[in-house]
């Protein structure tokens, strides 16, 4: 068995979530390249929690709703699930809370009471009850225990051994000789690509799908030395970024739709005032609240157009884990040498999904570096110069006044109503984008997977990159994905779709934002497969959908 | 590297005749003036403005300067000392701007006590779009978007600060600078959050010299460390009933290091 899933479900604040990643952990240890699933509903207690840990040999990116495994923390989770199970799959269930006529049962309840734990380390018991049943020596269990928990090991220890010792070798899950890579949310990997771009401070205010890059950062910042301020609202967070950027440091904001919106005023000023900011916008199922924890790609004419006025801004919708942390990382390094807002436009299927990470198919992030004052001459924070990059100067610079505006500005930075200056101001602004772009020549910004000369292909962009190679693989068709949308590179993006009879459009909305997208650059799409229920597509579902174009 | 030395731009000045933001400039201008003299780098001094006529003030001062949106200069002026605290950062902010617009700001970089000083250029009107009512407008103002009248009273925004745990609050008056200078120096130098409330006359809008003369009096014999006597003084006017009006550093809460 060289691709199987594991699902464990629970009810919310049960610990489904953590035990979700030690699962994908051990099997990381075996070899096995991983993508976990999170399925859970917007409430703090009750309501029914799953996650699918899918291991495959190859690199994976989607999950199946085909298990091989269920690991039953209550009664729901056999109901729920009973349809999802595999011919041969093993179930196991905490009997004091669970009925059934399937798969083995273990007193969880009772082996917590007797050795003094609490209820959430019922999770340990079945994760160790798991390793046995599928073969993974108790070692590897202790080992990712050590690796991944913090609070009452060796209890949690005993307990998981217990659970190990309770069931008998039912399969054995084959070891595969390949190198092991580390389990991490998207999230984990977007905090980890801000840091290597150079970021100092990350602003955000607590919104799903993307709270975890605030957790995660607020827990390594002092060993990054990072700022991290939780502030009293998106218009807060969104103008501070704008105070740290003038202050010349390096700052990323965090949020989703809802929060976005807020942030509208202030990544308008960023266009005009030519302060650099990266914005994360994971995205969810809209309008307004809409589906808070479910996936969406419903925002990317949103983040195209967001803020009145026109300005230069990049806008880029990476696919997994690897590209969302090189991603990150470039994003602040163009933003700052071009002074624009740059938008990295992810969802909750990228953000909260968790893969195993390459960092080495990342690929290596060189520059650009910011165009700094000479500190000669007279300074003015908006020279209007050929390029449209005026050199950056910082208060407390020596000899240099420092203004920047809102309202429309003369070079120095002071208010300017006159009709001449503001075409030129405007001009120089927008100039920056045809710059922008051509140095965006020299990065692979559409990419091309599966049978890369078949005449039918697959159009997709952000999270559905996953699941989409994995179709294009098995039906033998081009799969092509866009990543940079602002600005737009048409000349790779026809080089990538040269050949091609057919496109199908594959998205996570119910527009078809990015067949229109092409549309309105003069390439039509010959079908549209439109999912837009908050749940990601499986590789099973979108295979099918695909045969029957 | 060329600056001008003089602390005026060469942006032309569009404030109505007799506005009372010129008293504010002046005054700031000369308490710059004086802590640059004293040794502290200009380099290090940044400004920040709202949007409304007070916000003209980040294009008159030649120096360093964030000219923002309408209700967000408190953000900004916590992330610009956040980020390097280093610089001294004054905010210049309208009333419909900062007790309106961007109130929840206010409040928030109070309760965290970062050490900026925010200047409320408090005309209690909407002078740029030509007289509406602000938070601080007096009960039945007849402004253009109220013909009739409003029917709410005006918020007292130094008792909103105390109740924000604001750590220095005073209140000046855009006749006589004087007293201006004395509380912007001391503002300037608490380390702190610090607001100052200035009832900055609008001559077009909303005329108030005549009101404001005849009952304003500066605090004399006042602890402001006494949190009981700034709150007498804070509830002494509410901005709405025609009682004596005190001036001067409210309160000021001591720094034990």
């Amino acid at each position: 068995m060289k691709d199987f899933s594991i699902l464990i479900a629970g009810k919310a604040g049960d610990g489904v979530d953590k035990s979700s990643l030690i699962i994908g952990e051990i099997l990381a240890q075996l070899g096995y390249r991983i993508y976990i699933y999170r399925d859970y509903p917007s409430v703090i207690r009750g309501g029914h929690t799953f996650s699918i840990i899918r291991c495959a040999k190859n690199k994976i990116a989607a999950h199946e709703n085909i298990v091989d495994v269920l690991l039953a923390l209550n009664q729901d989770s056999i109901d729920l699930h009973k349809s999802r199970l595999s011919a041969k799959a093993i179930i196991i269930y905490d009997s004091g809370a669970v009925k059934s006529d399937l798969g083995f049962g273990i007193p969880i309840g009772e082996i917590i009471k007797e050795v003094k734990a609490i209820d959430l380390m019922r999770n340990s018991c079945i994760i160790g009850a798991m390793c046995k049943s599928i073969g993974v020596e108790k070692g590897i269990l202790e080992k990712i225990f050590r690796e991944n928990i913090t609070r009452e090991l060796d209890l949690n220890l005993k307990v998981a051994f217990l659970g190990f010792d309770r069931l008998e070798e039912v399969i054995k899950i084959e070891k595969l000789d390949q190198r092991i890579l580390p389990v991490v949310t998207g999230n984990e990997a977007i905090g980890k690509g801000f840091i290597k771009g150079g970021m100092k401070t990350y602003i955000a205010y607590p919104m799903t799908p993307v709270s975890g890059v605030l957790h995660y950062l607020a827990a390594v910042s002092e060993e990054f030395s990072l700022n991290i301020i939780h502030p009293e609202n998106e218009i807060a967070v969104m103008l501070m970024a704008m105070g740290f950027s003038y202050a010349g440091t390096r700052v990323a904001v965090g949020s989703s739709g809802g929060g976005f919106c807020l942030m509208t005023e202030g990544l308008s000023f960023s266009g005009m005032a030519e302060l650099p900011v990266v914005v994360l916008l994971g995205q969810r199922p809209g309008p307004s609240t809409g589906l808070p924890t479910y996936t969406g790609q419903t925002e990317l004419n949103f983040a195209l157009s967001a803020g009145q006025g026109e300005f230069t801004r990049f806008v880029v919708a990476p696919g997994d884990a690897e590209e969302v942390y090189y991603w990150s990382a470039l994003s602040m390094n163009l933003a700052w040498k071009y002074q624009i807002p740059a938008i990295i436009l992810c969802d909750k299927t990228l953000n909260e999904g968790a893969y195993s990470f390459d960092i080495g198919l990342a690929g290596e992030i060189n520059g650009p570096e910011p165009l700094l004052w000479s500190k000669s001459g007279e300074y003015k924070r908006y020279e209007n110069v050929k390029n449209g990059i005026s050199p950056l100067a910082f208060p407390s610079e020596k000899g240099a006044v420092v203004k920047v505006n809102s309202y429309e500005h003369d070079e120095a930075g002071i208010t300017t109503e006159d009709k001449d200056l503001t075409t030129a101001m405007q001009d120089k602004r927008l100039r920056k984008a045809k710059y922008l772009l051509e140095e965006l020549e020299q990065y692979e910004t559409v990419k091309v997977y599966a049978k890369k000369d078949a005449s039918t292909a697959i159009l997709c962009w952000g999270s559905n990159k996953g699941v989409c190679v994995e179709v294009g693989d098995k039906l033998g068709l081009r799969v092509v994905q866009p990543t940079v949308f602002s600005p737009f590179l048409l000349k790779q993006f026809k080089e990538a779709i040269k050949g091609v009879k057919k496109i199908i459009c594959v998205e996570n909305n119910a527009a078809g934002q990015l067949a229109d997208f092409v549309k309105f650059h003069g390439i039509d799409v010959d079908d549209r497969v439109l999912k837009y229920d908050g749940r990601p597509f499986t590789p099973a579902e979108l295979e099918q959908k695909i045969k029957a174009r | 590297m060329t600056v001008s030395n003089s602390l005026t731009t060469n942006a032309k000045n569009t404030w109505c005749l007799g506005c009372g933001n010129f008293a504010i400039l002046n005054a700031i201008k000369a308490v710059l003036g004086v802590i640059i003299e004293e040794g502290f780098p200009r380099e290090k001094i940044v400004i920040v403005s709202g949007i409304g006529c007070h916000a003209k003030i980040a294009d008159y001062l030649n120096v360093n300067s964030f000219y923002s949106l309408h209700g967000r200069v408190v953000p900004v002026c916590e992330a610009i000392k956040l980020a390097n605290p280093e610089l001294k950062v004054i905010g210049f902010a309208g009333d419909g701007d900062t007790y309106g617009e961007g109130l929840e700001h206010l409040i928030f970089a109070a309760k965290r006590n970062i050490d900026i000083n925010i200047v409320i250029h408090n005309n209690r009107v909407y002078g740029l779009t030509t007289g509406q009512y602000t938070p601080t407008s007096p009960l039945g103002f007849k402004g253009r978007s109220t013909p009739k009248g409003t029917t709410e009273s005006p918020i007292n925004p130094l008792e909103l600060m105390m109740a924000s745990h604001a750590n220095f609050i005073a209140r000046g008056y855009t006749h006589g600078i004087e007293l201006l200078k004395k509380i912007f120096k001391e503002a300037i130098a608490y380390e702190g959050f610090s607001l100052v409330d200035i009832l900055q006359v609008c001559v077009t809008f909303f005329n108030m010299y005549d009101y404001y003369n005849k009952r304003v009096y500066e605090l004399k014999d006042h602890d402001p460390e006494d949190y009981a006597q700034a709150m007498e003084k804070i509830k002494e006017w509410d901005y709405n009933i025609d009682s004596k009006i005190p001036l001067g550093i409210v309160y000021k809460k001591k720094i034990i290091k």
